[in-house]
């Protein structure tokens, strides 16, 4: 018995080892060691786009310096910006929650695991062909914001905005797909006993944070699309002199810009309510105010994006509420803010380097907060707008509220991922010089801004009394980059001789100080029954105990060092967090490596536009989708498990074909990220639709085809309809004949998405309007080429292996994209051909 | 040849000389006022969270003994909760905090600083849809300017009821003191921003629409401005002043900026053919001579302005000749090219244009 035990054991730890051999690297899809190589990667930008920000603080250290020319020097502050707004933070952030998530959550892996290496894989490249074009002395240089007409082709010519706006458009890839692994993983795969209201509160950060990443790149992502095609000079949203409009790029631009700062913030939120908790030894105060103040910053952050836009000219009658929104978001900051203080008033702080680099952040976050309020302030921000008050503002809410916070978090979790201890008098010099550096840097920047220095220059005169303050900024400057070279120093002397960290070096309360450092491969071998919102402080044990829920009990003795023959992971009730079902996770893959690869040669064709590299790259990319759903023989084995074990009654099912399958809940999210690009589009076809400017509108569009096409839609979504009844209800349907039906429909959609744009006989170079009818009908079109696409493989499961659950899973999925796709085109139809009878 | 710019006028938004710069100044010192005794209040409140002395003996709630089942401090709501008998009194006191200095206090100080923005916002603006065609005629007794942003400078048109009293400059507005002013703001190429920091704040210039700003300044002076949105490689150089004198002072200039050029040195008749037969008169108009650019700035009262290059050089003979001889030294990227010339055609330019008084 014990023997047999002992095997079972040791194959259950070889089913999580890591892949080895030469190639191992490229096809690891572990969670863990993908997040070492994230942070790595996305450090490495921060210390790159640091090292830019120090050349341009030596350019500005005295007045019309020549250490740069002006040229150099844009590209300076524009690669600042974009590397630590999209390499850094966000990759970085995700990156931290990648590795932390699980282990916060009790479970095995993330849902997604070929998401989690696509997604770094892309970043990486996405980064490195940014970067490519210091190669070719083509730097970008139109600012992180990148406003037109600046960046049209008309003033910017190069290379340099399409290396911008394409590598850029990879990033944003990458992270809507880390947002969609946070959201299903959060909601769904979780230790039994953890309902939603004892979700750790970086859990509860991520998942908004997701959300808010879903419904913020994705209107980023259309936008970029819109720049790139006006760039080609294919389309012209943002053209003045065609009707298209300059500002709606800004709308465009804000609406994910202004809530990128809360997705950067709420995670320092988790961050630094973990490390207050840990470090002043009692749970932070009032956990549900903290969740709600998450929740209502992620609502507020969606509607303040025109204070980005005050100096714009926009109708002053909206002024009032834009600037009471970005007023009443310091609220729940102010909740944050002293809910920190108060669990520290009422705890017992240990000063340990966390705890410092938290305390140093909320005090530093605290004062930008303040000058927050003051730049929401509609008239100061007239003159504060776009000088070095702005950057100091931004900086001691950026680095206070979210690099402060990340340091915290090294210093906190670094000890787990290595299982050495961090030095703690050389992380208190690292602490000191980077708080003090950082206001002697940027305190007097407030100062510079108000007595006239603006954003982005290269030089200022002298005489105008700013070359004292800029001198301050630079030493500054100098010191921060010291005490962040101190903490590689730390890192490095760490890993070579630190203390050995223990299981438990902060005496923390949750579920990760309970596993090894670093955690085992397979991360909970036995998986913990949580019953408190503090585990390892109220709970003597994680195992069941008596009074358990029995389906907990069986649940975990199901999974106890099981399976053994593939990845399998617990899945939850969402709010309840009562066992559900098993998810089989994917062992390996060389797949999002190669899908990366084609990616990126699609995304270098776009820059080079030759047609052999387009060829490579849709061949490349082709190949690696159907290599990445071609069945995986694990889950073959899990599923012939599943049948022999006959779905008794104790057993938990595999969570396949149906609605409780992590693929269903993350084509929801898909589904989520459709609307909001449609959204996008429709915003940009009514905002264009009221220029002020005289457009030579055309007539309203003929409703001839466009009638064929709503039937067809409506026709698609019948079939759709039945594919949903026979999968719910049918059990021997083969599904053949809906999906036949359904993927006739979407073809033919497909194909009238091209008479429906000729029938309009518009000509989008020609017209902003015309452009943004261009964008919703390509949209529907496009949607509905990549609904056929997901039917093929739907198609051919039905075909080939009716019975098999997976195959049923992917009609699910179908259906929801098949519905969406419906709705989107009579969305679509409606706005392009009944408005404009409507509105005259 | 090295020139070292410097600025000509003053740019603090903390020294106002209109009423609108006054207004954002007074709501500026009422929100430095509140906000510095807010921030030094949460950050006592941090530090007496911190320091503050505790109990001896009480082992911290983390440290308490754990119970298999975490029963102690656990209620049903997954937390520890106010129903929960064993939830500590400073979790309430807590709670209440929260609620106190998070949610009311703050409600009511932002409530009272957007009353005061929205009346400093009155103050600033002008009323919506106020302007809405750059080149439409003033209305009786308002003065009106039409300033049109290019790459890298500006260009300044005054308008004017009668056709032909409108005149053009560059880089340099001269106002009445104590007169309100409309500034119509377009844009010639790229989004640009126009700011006067000591008389009013910023507002953009965006291609395909007309955006305006009252400007008033209640003393004479000269007040320096600045492009204040990125807009391409000599952003930083393209700046302006704002001259302000009285009434009579600027009458007068005004009159002698609508005549044509003049000159008065026969000597100089030469100089004229000179900078005629250069390139100059491509991009530059001299009203009176055949040169009509429309690319470049109107130079026919050049001598008469503060600055060269758009703010960035004070204007005296030195700097006209290092200016004309390589702006590309000066202001790299700047779209006003080398002209190669030879040191008497340069002397007989520099000559003629610093006559344009």
């Amino acid at each position: 018995m014990r023997e047999s035990r002992e095997k079972q054991q040791r194959a259950f730890e070889a089913t999580w080892d890591a892949p080895k051999g030469p190639f191992g690297v490229f096809r690891t899809i572990d969670n863990m060691p993908i997040a070492v190589r994230y942070m790595v990667t996305s450090f490495a930008f921060f210390l790159i786009g640091g090292i830019l920000a120090l050349v341009m603080r030596l350019q500005l250290s005295r007045p019309d310096a020549g250490v740069v020319d002006p040229e150099t020097y844009n590209q300076l502050f524009t690669m600042h910006g974009t590397t630590m707004m999209f390499l850094f933070v966000i990759p970085f952030l995700e990156a931290f929650a990648n590795y932390v998530i699980p282990l916060l959550n009790g479970t095995r892996d993330l849902p997604f695991p070929r998401l989690t290496a696509l997604s770094y894989w892309t970043y990486l490249f996405g980064g490195i062909y940014i970067y490519s074009s210091f190669l070719f002395g083509v730097a970008p240089d139109g600012g992180w914001f990148a406003y037109v007409p600046l960046t049209l082709k008309e003033f910017s010519p190069g290379p340099g905005i399409d290396f911008w706006d394409i590598g850029l458009s990879v990033a944003e890839v990458a992270a809507i797909g880390a947002a969609a692994e946070m959201i299903v993983g959060i909601l769904r795969m979780r230790a039994p006993g953890m309902s939603l209201n004892r979700l750790p509160l970086f859990c509860w950060a991520l998942l908004i944070t997701s959300g808010m990443i879903v419904f913020a790149f994705t209107p980023l992502i259309v936008g970029t699309a819109m720049l790139e095609l006006d760039r080609k000079e294919l389309t012209r949203f943002f053209d003045a002199g065609y009707g298209g409009d300059p500002l709606l790029w800004q709308h465009i631009f804000w609406v994910f810009g202004h809530p990128e700062v809360y997705i950067m913030f709420l995670p320092a939120v988790g961050i630094l309510s973990h490390v207050v908790q840990t470090f002043s030894r009692r749970p932070v105060m009032s956990y549900t105010f903290m969740v709600l103040a998450m929740i209502a910053t992620a609502f507020l952050g969606f509607g303040l994006w025109v204070h980005h836009m005050y100096a714009t000219g926009l109708s002053p009658t909206g002024m009032g509420f834009f600037a009471a929104a970005s007023m009443a978001v310091s609220i729940p900051s102010a909740i944050q803010v002293f809910g920190w203080i108060t669990t520290l008033w009422a705890g017992r702080p240990v000063w340990r380097t966390p705890l410092l680099f938290g305390i140093g952040g909320i005090v530093i976050f605290i004062v930008g907060g303040v000058t927050g309020v003051m730049v929401a302030a509609v008239p100061f921000d007239l003159q504060a707008h776009d000088t070095y008050f702005i950057v100091a503002h931004l900086h001691y809410v950026l680095i206070g509220g979210v690099i402060f916070p990340i340091f915290a978090g090294l210093y906190y979790w670094v000890p787990k991922f290595s299982g050495k201890l961090m030095g703690e008098r050389l992380g208190r010099w690292n602490f000191g010089l980077m708080f003090v550096g950082f206001n002697v840097a940027f305190f007097p920047m407030h100062l510079s801004g108000l007595n006239g220095m603006p954003r982005r220059v290269y030089a200022y005169p002298a005489g105008m009394g700013l070359e004292l303050y800029n001198l301050i900024s630079t030493i500054g400057a100098f010191v921060f980059a010291l005490g962040v070279l101190l903490f590689l120093v730390n890192v490095y002397r760490s890993l070579r001789s630190g203390e050995e960290a223990g299981n438990d070096p902060w005496r923390g309360d949750s579920l990760e100080w309970s596993q090894t450092s670093p955690p085992p491969n397979a991360q909970f071998a036995v998986i913990p029954v949580v019953r408190s919102r503090h585990p390892l402080w109220d709970q003597s044990t994680l195992l069941p105990v008596e009074g358990d829920d029995p389906a907990v009990v069986a649940a975990v003795r199901q999974l106890d060092h099981a399976p053994a023959h593939w990845r399998g992971s617990l899945i939850v009730g969402t709010l309840d967090g009562r066992p559900l079902a098993i998810a089989h996770l994917p062992r390996e893959s060389r797949w999002p490596f190669i899908m990366s690869v084609g990616l990126t040669i699609l995304f270098i064709s776009a820059l080079v536009e030759i047609r052999w590299v387009v060829l490579l790259g849709v061949a490349v990319t082709g190949a690696a989708i159907v290599g990445w759903f071609w069945p995986v023989d694990t889950e073959t084995t899990a599923i012939d498990e599943q049948r022999v074990s006959g779905g008794s009654e104790v057993r938990l099912p595999l969570a396949v074909g149906d609605r409780s399958a992590n693929g269903y809940w993350g084509t929801c999210v898909l589904v989520a990220i459709i609307a909001t690009a449609l959204a996008t589009f429709l915003s940009a076809y009514f905002y264009l639709g009221n220029d002020p400017s005289p457009v030579p509108r055309a007539e309203a569009p003929p409703l001839g085809i466009a009638l064929l096409t709503a039937i067809v839609a409506g026709f698609s979504g019948a079939a759709t309809r039945w594919l949903t009844h026979q999968i719910d209800h049918v059990a021997s349907s083969t599904r053949r004949w809906p999906l036949g039906m359904l993927f006739t429909s979407v073809i033919a959609l497909v194909l009238l998405s091209v008479a429906v744009w000729r029938d309009t006989s518009l000509d989008a170079t020609a017209s902003g309007y015309a452009s943004s009818v261009l964008g919703l009908v390509g949209f529907a079109g496009t949607l509905s080429a990549a609904c056929a696409g997901m039917l093929v493989a739907a198609l051919a499961w039905a075909w080939r292996a009716p019975r098999d659950p997976r195959g049923r899973g992917v009609a699910l999925n179908c259906s929801l994209i098949a519905y969406a796709n419906v709705a989107v085109w009579l969305v679509v139809l409606a706005t392009v051909h009944l408005w404009p009878r409507v509105a005259g | 040849m090295m020139l070292q710019p410097i600025a000509v006028g003053g740019q603090s938004a903390l020294s106002p000389s209109g009423p609108a710069a006054q207004a954002i100044g007074d709501l500026w010192n009422f929100m430095l006022v509140s906000g510095a005794v807010i921030t030094v209040a949460v950050l006592a409140a941090m530090a007496w969270a911190l320091f503050h002395r505790r109990a001896a003996g009480q082992p911290a709630e983390a440290d308490r003994e754990a119970d298999p089942r975490g029963e102690a401090v656990n209620n049903e709501r997954g937390g520890r909760g106010r129903e929960n008998p064993g939830c500590p009194r400073d979790q309430r006191q807590g709670a209440r905090i929260m609620v106190g200095a998070g949610i009311v206090f703050p409600t009511i100080v932002l409530g009272v600083v957007l009353v005061f923005t929205l009346r400093a916002y009155a103050a600033v603006s002008l009323p919506a849809g106020t302007v809405t065609t750059a080149d439409a005629p003033p209305a009786p007794g308002e003065l009106a300017i039409k300033v049109t942003g290019r790459q890298y400078w500006w260009e300044v048109e005054y308008l004017d009821r009668e056709p032909s009293r409108v005149f053009e400059t560059a880089n340099e507005i001269r106002i009445p003191v104590g007169r309100t002013v409309t500034v119509r703001l377009v844009s010639a190429d790229v989004i640009h921003s126009f700011w006067v920091p000591e008389l009013q704040g910023k507002m953009d210039l965006v291609p395909g629409r007309v955006n305006a700003l009252a400007l008033h300044a209640s003393k004479p002076g000269v007040f320096r401005g600045q492009c204040a949105e990125f807009c391409g490689v000599q952003h930083t150089k393209m700046a302006f002043v704002v001259v302000a004198e009285p009434a009579a002072q600027y009458d007068a200039w005004a009159a002698r900026q609508r005549e044509s050029r003049r000159v008065r040195d026969p000597r100089l008749a030469g100089d004229e053919a000179t900078f005629l037969a250069s390139g100059c008169p491509l991009c530059h108009a001299v009203r009176g001579t055949p040169a009509r650019g429309e690319l470049g700035p109107d130079l026919t009262h050049l001598a008469s302005r503060l600055t060269l290059a758009a703010g960035t050089l004070p204007n005296s003979t030195g700097h006209l000749y290092g200016w004309i001889a390589n702006p590309q030294a000066i202001k790299p990227g700047s779209k006003m090219p080398a002209v190669p010339m030879t040191a008497p055609e340069l002397h007989a330019i520099a000559r003629y244009l610093a006559s344009l008084q």
